[in-house]
């Protein structure tokens, strides 16, 4: 009937219409963290009001964490504050907060899906811009500002204008070594940082309905970085098996319902988008950036483009290369680098680690690189040891962190220094992200992974 | 009342003709630690204006005591990046009530609305005509009314119209914001939390 996937999941969400203004938007789950919610809570406060639905708000720590001896004080006494504002608040409303060393700890778009928290059908928000990651599963999920935190407190609902919609399709069968960030990081080099903003972003097609769980939240988890409010991917059986059993998933009856619901989740065949667009898969390559904005991407075997060949301000885009100390035409297998980090919320799971861990095996970290190997969460931690992983990385020179955002934003110490090259497998390459000066390459696990062993900017397909 | 009421500013301007200047640069994150709303605006652009020693950095705009006022003009795709709210009360504390672009980043959009800071986006030429303007004389006012939804270049008479829906428009005229509109909205969330399968 005409509808799309988001059309569906949107209208049943909308309380009330506004003539000429937002739709007032209901948030069935809420994920909260301690950099954007304290000043919400001191606003609740402020105007007298309380939280109205506790159980639909959950909170973890991971922004500003520290990565080692999180069983130690942590030392920073602004971070401390801030979380313990996080918990005091949680505790005072009766939030479900998974605090630094409980078991559940981690990147708040990690543990979300692992306890299923997050549903198809579901509208989700957290005061972060890469809570697009939860549209894999077929929910309408993105990121909100501090006043909006305050606004779910205070009323389960938002205000927002609905998005325009977009569907990017890829048709075909991913290339050896081209993995889900490459096809991310490869659609936003073709769409820029703003080709997607006022949308909300469907994939479909075959490289979809191919990818995992895991591979789908990475690319959702990089809609924002083309402008995008969110992603979204129809569920199917991949989706149900994930979600079954988990913590917060509905069981028995309920689930049963629910599952009768998440089977008419996807876009009918005569829906029509503002904005569509098709890519083939054989175009994709193992990718890498160059610049200081995501969409300054290229496929790691091409060389640097030159300005005019690019669209956008010739200025801008000299600034950028001159800060990351690059020039056009240069190619970028073998740039010398510096760092090597793998982890955040778009490649912090279980299967980025074994990725990685499928090229180091065997294999020894390169001894200029020093390599920051951060899980996404303490059951993705767990997971490494119990595969084995951990032993891998252990004889290849490598040591495993605990559970945090990290060097993804660097609010704690794991800084790169300035004028230092990282290559990142977190999701935004801006000046200054990782640290101060610092320089990121964005790539994918296998590229970070062939980056740490051989000390310079690596085609991962060279050592599969 | 949320915040201060919106309607006409007259003022010069501070442009920062730039594109896709994201939220790390307007605040790294590294300032967003405090647990209150308070001294955002003294690291807005902190790693453009500040040198590693916390010298200013002085060929920055910021540093140069010419340009000033309440309006921060800015390259296309204006704030892109992080959800951060801590942006756009940078963009308040340091003392703008106003940014103009053309074209903005939805979040960082979105937060400014929230705060009482008016995104007014104008066509790319115009933008250019406002660049212009200040680049030959830095005193250059711009006159931005929110009644008529235009801007308009003082001393030349230059205008546009910008656009934003009339429920946005109607709270920043009166100083109103989402959470005065929610509040009185409890018995009807209610009722829709009802109709709810998880």
């Amino acid at each position: 009937m005409n509808t799309t996937l988001f059309d569906k999941v949107w209208d049943s969400h909308v309380v009330r219409k506004i003539k000429d203004g937002p739709d007032v938007f209901f948030i069935d789950r809420h994920l909260i963290h301690e950099v954007t919610s304290p000043v919400a809570f001191l606003g609740l406060k402020s105007r007298n009001n309380s939280v109205l639905y506790p159980d639909k708000t959950f909170a973890t720590a991971d922004h500003n964490t520290p990565t080692i001896n999180q069983h130690l004080p942590v030392e920073d006494p602004l971070s401390a504050n801030q979380l313990k504002a996080l918990e005091e608040n949680s505790k005072e409303w009766g939030i479900t907060h998974w605090g630094l060393g409980h078991q559940k700890n981690g990147i708040v778009h990690v543990v979300g899906p692992e306890n299923g928290i997050t549903l198809p059908g579901a509208t989700i928000v957290c005061g972060d811009s890469h809570t697009s990651t939860h549209g894999a599963f077929g929910a309408i999920a993105f990121g909100i500002g501090t006043s909006e935190v305050e606004m779910v407190l205070t009323s389960q609902c938002i205000m927002q204008p609905k998005p325009k919609k977009m569907r990017i399709n890829i048709t075909g069968e991913l290339g050896f070594g081209v993995t889900p960030k490459d096809v991310a990081l490869f659609i936003i080099s073709k769409l820029s940082t703003s080709g997607a903003t006022g949308y909300f972003v469907e994939y479909a097609g075959d490289v979809f309905k191919q990818m995992t769980m895991e591979g789908r939240m990475t690319v959702c988890n990089l809609s924002i970085e083309m402008g995008a409010r969110g992603g979204i991917i129809a569920p199917d059986e991949k989706t149900f098996e994930y979600v079954k059993g988990r913590l917060f998933a509905p069981k028995g009856e309920a689930w049963d319902t629910a599952m009768a619901y998440w089977k008419t989740l996807k876009t009918d065949d005569d829906a029509v988008f503002d904005e569509e667009l098709t890519f083939s898969a054989d175009e994709i390559e193992p990718m890498i950036t160059y610049g200081t904005n995501p969409g300054m991407g290229t496929g790691i075997s091409q060389n640097i483009p030159n300005a005019e060949d690019v669209e956008g301000g010739v200025s801008t885009y000299k600034k950028s290369l001159d800060y990351m100390g690059f020039a056009e035409g240069e190619a970028m297998i073998g740039k010398p680098v510096d760092y090597v980090f793998i982890g955040s919320c778009t490649n912090g799971r279980i299967e980025d680690f074994r990725a990685f861990a499928s090229i180091v095996k065997g294999r020894k970290k390169a001894a200029n690189i020093t390599a920051w190997l951060v899980p996404g969460s303490h059951v993705v931690e767990a997971a490494i040891k119990e595969e084995g992983l951990l032993e891998i990385f252990n004889k290849a020179g490598f040591v495993l962190r605990e559970p945090g955002c990290s060097a993804c934003l660097a609010m704690n110490d794991d800084k790169v220094p300035a004028g230092k090259v990282a290559v990142s497998t977190s999701n935004r390459n801006f000046e200054g992200r990782q640290g101060p000066g610092s320089r990121t390459l964005l790539a994918s696990p296998l590229v970070a992974a062939a980056t740490a062993v051989m000390g310079v900017v690596t085609d991962p397909r060279t050592l599969l | 009342m949320a915040y201060d009421k919106f309607q006409i500013l007259k003022s010069t301007a501070v442009p920062l003709p730039i594109e896709n200047v994201d939220t790390d640069q307007i605040i790294p994150a590294r300032f967003l630690k405090a647990t209150e709303r308070i001294g955002f605006g003294d690291n807005l652009f902190r790693d453009w204006r500040y040198n590693s020693d916390n010298s200013p950095k002085e060929q920055f705009i910021l540093n140069n005591p010419i340009y000033k006022g309440k309006i921060l003009v800015g390259g296309k795709n204006f704030g892109s990046g992080s959800s951060r709210e801590h942006a756009a009360w940078a963009v308040y504390d340091y003392g703008f009530r106003c940014v103009v672009s053309s074209f903005f980043a939805d979040i960082f959009r979105g937060n400014c609305l929230n705060i009482g800071v008016l995104p007014v986006q104008v066509s790319a030429e115009f933008l250019d005509k406002i660049f212009k303007a200040i680049e030959i004389n830095p005193e250059t006012e711009l006159e931005v009314n929110l009644q008529n939804q235009t801007i308009s270049i003082v001393a030349t008479g230059e205008q546009e119209s910008f656009e934003i829906n009339s429920y946005k428009k109607d709270n920043m005229l009166n100083g109103y914001d989402d959470i005065d509109y929610l509040t009185k909205m409890k018995d009807e969330i209610k009722a829709f939390v009802e109709t709810r399968p998880f």
